[in-house]
C-alpha cells in the first residue's frame, strides 16, 4: 500500500492504495465515482473510459503509479451541469439503451471532438471502434457525435 | 369510438393521502379470498395492486414502475401509457422504480416481450380512473356538472377558460367517488403514445449517476468475488486458501458448495487475491467437449423415432412421390448472453430479515429462490431493483442472487458480489446448442408437398417452434423435436429458441425456392396463399399481417429492380411481432459487404416510436454481431480464458455498424378494435427483430445478383 496524490475533475484526491490498482478501481471503490464502468477488465470492450490529459484511455488497464500529475476527467467531471455538447446531443438522439456502456462512449466521442472538432465518417468511426455496445446503440451514437460536432 | 371500461365486482380501488396530502391511487382488480371480497369466480390470488400513481399538491405525477428496465425502455413507456390517460403534463411526469413488491403488482419481471401486453388495460385504466377523479373535484369546487369540463396537460379546463391544476385538485380528488366505469380514450386522441419520448433517465445515464447494480454502495459493505469450477461436470476436492487469506484487504475466504468466496474490502485486492487460490477439482458426471455433441447431435437426428411436435398430412408419400427433394442442416453453438454489466448483487442477511439490492429480471423468482435457501418466509425479505446494465435473459436466473445471499448468511456481513466478465463467460447460463435437420420435397411443377424438420438440443426444452409458418402452408408436414440432457447451464437468450431457428428456417427456405427455381419473396407470398385458401391444420401466425410486412419491405426495398446489388430476405413472426427484412450485400474482391438493411416491423401498437427504433435496430445490430463472429469454445471441458475477443461482446466491434443504414418502418396495427379485445398483440418489439436479422445478409447469396 501506498499513498497516491491524483489530479481527479480538477481536484487533488488521496488514496491509499496498491501501486498496481488500475485507476479504475480507484475511481469506483476508493473515491466512489462509480459513473466510470467495469466491463472486461482488459481494455476491449470501452466501458471504463476517462481522460488522461485530454486523451481517451482505459482505467481498467492504467495503474496508479503511472499517474504522477496527469489530468484525470471521468464522465462525473465531463461538465458542472451535464451540459457538455456531447452529453446534450445524446440526450437529444435518444442514445442509451441499457446505458451502461453509454458514460465510456461519451468520454471516447468528448475527446475525439475536443481534438477533431470536424470529424469525417471514417475518423468517428476509428474512434469509437474501441467503445462496444451490446444493446446496438451505434447508429445513434454516431448520429449523437455527428450532432455534437455541429454545435461546437 | 370510445372504449367503456366496467370494473367488475372483483375489482376495487385503494385511496390514501400521501403524507404531505396528495392523491395516490392503486388498482387491485383481483381480491384475495382472505379479504373476504371475491366472487367464487376468482381466482385463488393474493391482493394484486396493478398500478400505482400519486399526485402531490405541487403537481408532481409520480408514476412507479414495476418491471426491472434492462434496456427495452419499460421505465418510460409503461409512464407514457398511464399519463396518455390520465391527460398528464409529461413534463410533471417524476418516475420511480418500484420495489419487488407481489401485493401491488403482477408479473413484475421482464422476460418473453410479456411487459407491455399484460399491464397495458391496467395501465390505462390507472390513469382514466384518476383523470375521472380529479374532474369531478373540480366539477364540485365550481359547482359545475363534470360533463362541461376537460382534463388537458395535468389541468381540467372549466368552459369559460379557468383552469385548475392536478397537484391544485389533488387532495379533494382523493375524495370522490370511485368510478365503476371508466372510459378510455380512442386511439385517434392520443398524444403521447405512439410519439417520440426520449428515454426518463438519460440525463442520470450520460452524467454518470449511480444508477446499476455494481454501482450499489452501502456503509461497512464488503466486496467478494467468486472462483467457480473451471468446467461443467467438476467439483471441488480441496481448497488451499492460505496464500490468498494472506493478502492486504482480504478479510476471508469462504467455500460453500462449489464456491470458493474471496471476500475483502476491495475489488483489485480481491482479484489479485483470487489468483493465489488453490483448488483442486475432480469429475462430477459429465464432462462433455464439442465434438461429443457434434457426435450426439448426428447420433439423434439419424435416430429411427423423436418425439413428434406437429403432423399434418402424410409426409413419407409425399417424398416418395417427390420430383425433387432437398436437405439441409444447420447448427448453432452455445452462446454467452455477456451483457455489458457483470452479474452481481448486493445482499444482507440480518437476524431479522434479508435485504437484496441488484439487477434482476425476475425479482420475485430471487426471493422466492432465496426464502427457500435460506429458510426465511419471503415476507423477511426485500429486494430493491436498480438499472439492469443488459439481461438478454441472463439476469432471469436467480444463481447470482443466491451466491450473494448464501454469502452473507455465512459471513454474517453485508456483501456485494460481482462477477469478473471471464466468471461471466465461463459459468454463465448459455443460449443452448442446437442443430437443425431440414428436408423439402417438391413435384415437378416446383410446389412444395412435403416439409420436414427435426431439432435437437442440448438443455433446449422444445428446440423447434413447431406451429412457425409454413407450418399450415404444406399438405405434408412433421415436425419432430427432443432435448439432451447436459451438465452444461443454459437460459433463455434474447429471443430463446427463435433466435436461430429463424436463421435455419428463413435460409432453408430460400435453399427450396432456389430449387424450386422461384423469387424468395414470391415463393413466401404463395405459400401463404395457401395458407389463406386451403389451411392445413392450425394456423397460429396472422398470414395477412405476415403478408403486409413482406410486401411492404419488398416494396420500399426495391426488391429485384437493384443493379449490381445482392439482396437478401427473410420474414419471421415471434413473440407477436411480425418482421420482414431485405439485406443489400455488395460484394468486394469475394467478400460479402452489408450495405443496407430495409427492417419492416408490425408490432402492434407501438408505444413509444423511438425506444420502438432502437429495439428494432439493437435487435439487428445483435443478430448480425452473432451471425456474423460468434464462436463456441472448442472444449466445454477447458473453456476459452472467456475473454472478449472470441466470444460475442467483441464482435459487436467488429460488425460493420458503420456501414450500412437501417430503414425502419414500425407499422401500426390495421385492425385497432381487435387489438383491444386480443392486448396479447400488443408486443415490444426488442425480440422479435433479432431472429431475422441474421439471415436476411446471409439469404443475399440466394439470390442472384441482378
Amino acid at each position: 500500500m501506498a499513498s497516491y496524490s491524483i489530479n481527479v475533475n480538477g481536484e487533488k484526491r488521496t488514496v491509499d492504495v496498491a501501486s498496481d490498482t488500475p485507476l479504475l478501481w480507484v475511481l469506483r471503490d476508493s473515491l466512489g465515482l462509480v459513473g466510470t464502468k467495469y466491463g472486461c477488465g482488459i481494455a476491449q470492450c470501452g466501458a471504463c473510459t476517462v481522460h488522461l490529459n485530454g486523451n481517451a484511455v482505459r482505467s481498467c488497464s492504467l495503474p496508479v503509479s503511472a499517474l504522477g500529475n496527469a489530468n484525470i476527467v471521468t464522465i462525473e467531471g465531463l461538465s458542472k451541469e451535464g451540459d457538455h455538447p456531447v452529453q446534450q446531443a445524446w440526450q437529444e438522439v435518444d442514445v442509451p439503451q441499457c446505458g451502461y456502456c453509454q458514460a465510456g462512449q461519451i468520454m471516447s466521442a468528448s475527446a475525439l471532438l475536443a481534438k477533431n472538432p470536424k470529424p469525417n465518417d471514417e475518423q468517428i468511426e476509428t474512434a469509437m471502434n474501441g467503445n462496444i455496445c451490446r444493446c446496438g446503440t451505434y447508429h445513434r451514437v454516431k448520429e449523437a457525435i455527428v450532432l455534437a460536432s455541429s454545435k461546437i | 369510438m370510445e372504449t367503456m371500461t366496467k370494473s367488475n365486482r372483483r375489482d376495487f380501488i385503494k385511496l390514501s393521502l400521501t403524507a404531505g396530502g396528495g392523491l395516490v391511487l392503486g388498482f387491485q382488480w383481483k381480491a384475495s379470498a382472505a379479504m373476504g371480497m371475491l366472487d367464487e369466480a376468482a381466482p385463488a390470488a393474493d391482493v394484486i395492486f396493478n398500478s400505482y400513481l400519486s399526485i402531490s399538491p405541487d403537481d408532481v405525477i409520480t408514476i412507479f414502475s414495476p418491471n426491472p428496465e434492462l434496456g427495452q425502455n419499460i421505465r418510460t413507456s409503461f409512464p407514457m401509457i398511464v399519463a396518455e390517460e390520465l391527460e398528464a403534463d409529461w413534463k410533471k411526469v417524476k418516475v420511480v422504480q418500484a420495489m419487488l413488491d407481489s401485493k401491488k403488482f403482477e408479473r413484475q419481471l421482464t422476460g418473453g416481450s410479456g411487459a407491455i401486453p399484460h399491464s397495458w388495460e391496467r395501465l390505462r385504466k390507472a390513469g382514466a380512473t384518476a383523470k375521472h377523479m380529479l374532474v369531478e373535484a373540480a366539477a364540485k369546487r365550481w359547482s359545475v356538472s363534470s360533463s362541461t369540463l376537460k382534463a388537458e396537460t395535468g389541468k381540467v379546463i372549466h368552459p369559460d377558460g379557468r383552469s385548475l391544476t392536478y397537484g391544485e385538485l389533488a387532495t379533494e380528488a382523493a375524495t370522490m367517488e370511485v368510478p365503476k366505469e371508466v372510459k378510455l380514450k380512442d386511439k385517434k386522441d392520443f398524444k403521447i403514445i405512439g410519439t417520440s419520448v426520449r428515454n426518463v433517465d438519460n440525463k442520470e445515464m450520460v452524467t454518470g449517476k449511480p444508477l446499476f447494480g455494481v454501482d450499489f454502495y452501502r456503509e461497512g459493505m464488503l466486496h467478494a468475488m467468486i472462483q467457480r469450477p473451471e468446467a461443467f461436470g467438476m467439483k471441488i476436492k480441496s481448497v488451499d486458501s492460505a496464500a490468498a487469506k494472506a493478502m492486504p484487504g482480504i478479510v476471508d475466504v469462504v467455500t460453500f458448495k462449489n464456491n470458493v468466496a474471496v471476500v475483502g474490502k476491495s475489488n483489485w485486492e480481491i482479484l489479485k487475491a483470487r489468483k493465489l487460490l488453490k483448488i483442486e477439482y475432480e469429475k462430477d458426471g459429465n464432462i462433455e467437449s464439442t465434438s461429443d455433441h457434434d457426435r450426439l447431435f448426428k447420433e439423434l437426428l439419424d435416430k429411427p423415432e423423436v418425439a413428434v411436435k406437429r403432423k399434418d398430412g402424410d409426409v413419407e408419400a409425399a417424398f416418395k412421390g417427390a420430383a425433387k427433394t432437398i436437405k439441409r442442416e444447420y447448427q448453432c453453438p452455445f452462446l454467452s448472453h455477456s451483457p455489458m454489466e457483470p452479474m452481481n448483487f448486493f445482499a444482507h442477511v440480518r437476524a431479522d430479515g434479508v435485504e437484496l439490492v441488484g439487477p434482476s429480471q425476475t425479482p420475485e423468482a430471487a426471493r422466492g429462490a432465496t426464502a427457500t435457501l435460506l429458510g426465511v418466509a419471503p415476507d423477511k425479505i426485500t429486494l430493491e431493483l436498480t438499472r439492469l446494465g443488459g439481461g438478454f435473459g441472463r439476469r432471469l436466473k436467480t444463481d447470482f442472487v443466491l451466491e450473494a445471499a448464501e454469502l452473507s448468511s455465512i459471513i454474517k456481513a453485508p456483501v456485494k458480489v460481482t462477477w469478473t466478465r471471464e466468471d461471466d463467460m465461463m459459468g454463465g447460463s448459455y443460449r443452448p446448442a442446437v442443430r437443425y435437420r431440414f428436408e423439402a420435397a417438391l413435384d415437378t411443377s416446383g410446389k412444395m408437398i412435403g416439409y420436414r424438420l427435426r431439432g435437437i438440443g442440448i438443455n433446449s426444452g422444445n428446440p423447434t417452434r413447431e406451429d412457425n409458418f409454413p407450418s399450415g402452408a404444406v399438405d405434408n408436414l412433421l415436425i419432430e423435436g427432443e432435448e439432451y440432457k447436459s451438465p452444461i447451464t443454459t437460459g433463455a437468450w434474447r429471443a430463446p429458441i427463435t433466435n436461430f431457428l429463424a436463421f435455419a428456417e428463413q435460409a432453408f427456405l430460400d435453399e427450396v425456392a432456389l430449387a424450386a427455381g422461384k423469387d424468395p419473396v414470391q415463393f413466401r407470398l404463395e405459400l401463404l396463399d395457401r395458407a389463406k385458401q386451403t389451411p392445413v391444420g392450425a394456423i397460429k401466425y396472422d398470414i395477412d399481417r405476415m403478408k403486409t410486412v413482406i410486401q411492404t419491405v419488398a416494396e420500399k426495398s426495391g426488391w429485384g429492380k437493384k443493379k449490381n446489388l445482392a439482396q437478401g430476405f427473410s420474414v419471421y413472426f415471434s413473440h407477436r411481432s411480425y418482421v420482414a427484412q431485405v439485406a443489400e450485400v455488395e460484394m468486394k474482391k469475394g467478400t460479402p459487404v452489408l450495405k443496407k438493411i430495409y427492417a419492416v416491423s408490425d408490432c402492434g401498437i407501438v408505444i413509444n416510436m423511438s425506444g420502438a427504433r432502437q429495439q428494432v435496430t439493437g435487435g439487428i445490430v445483435d443478430g448480425l454481431g452473432h451471425a456474423l463472429y460468434e464462436a463456441s469454445p472448442s472444449k466445454m471441458v477447458q473453456p476459452n480464458k472467456g475473454t472478449l475477443t472470441t466470444t460475442a461482446s467483441s464482435v459487436l466491434k467488429k460488425c460493420p455498424k458503420w456501414k450500412f443504414i437501417l430503414s425502419t418502418t414500425v407499422l401500426t396495427p390495421p385492425d385497432w378494435v381487435s387489438l383491444r379485445f386480443h392486448p396479447q398483440v400488443v408486443p415490444w418489439p426488442t425480440q422479435s427483430s433479432k431472429p431475422p436479422a441474421s439471415v436476411c445478409i446471409t439469404n443475399h447469396s440466394h439470390c442472384k445478383k441482378k
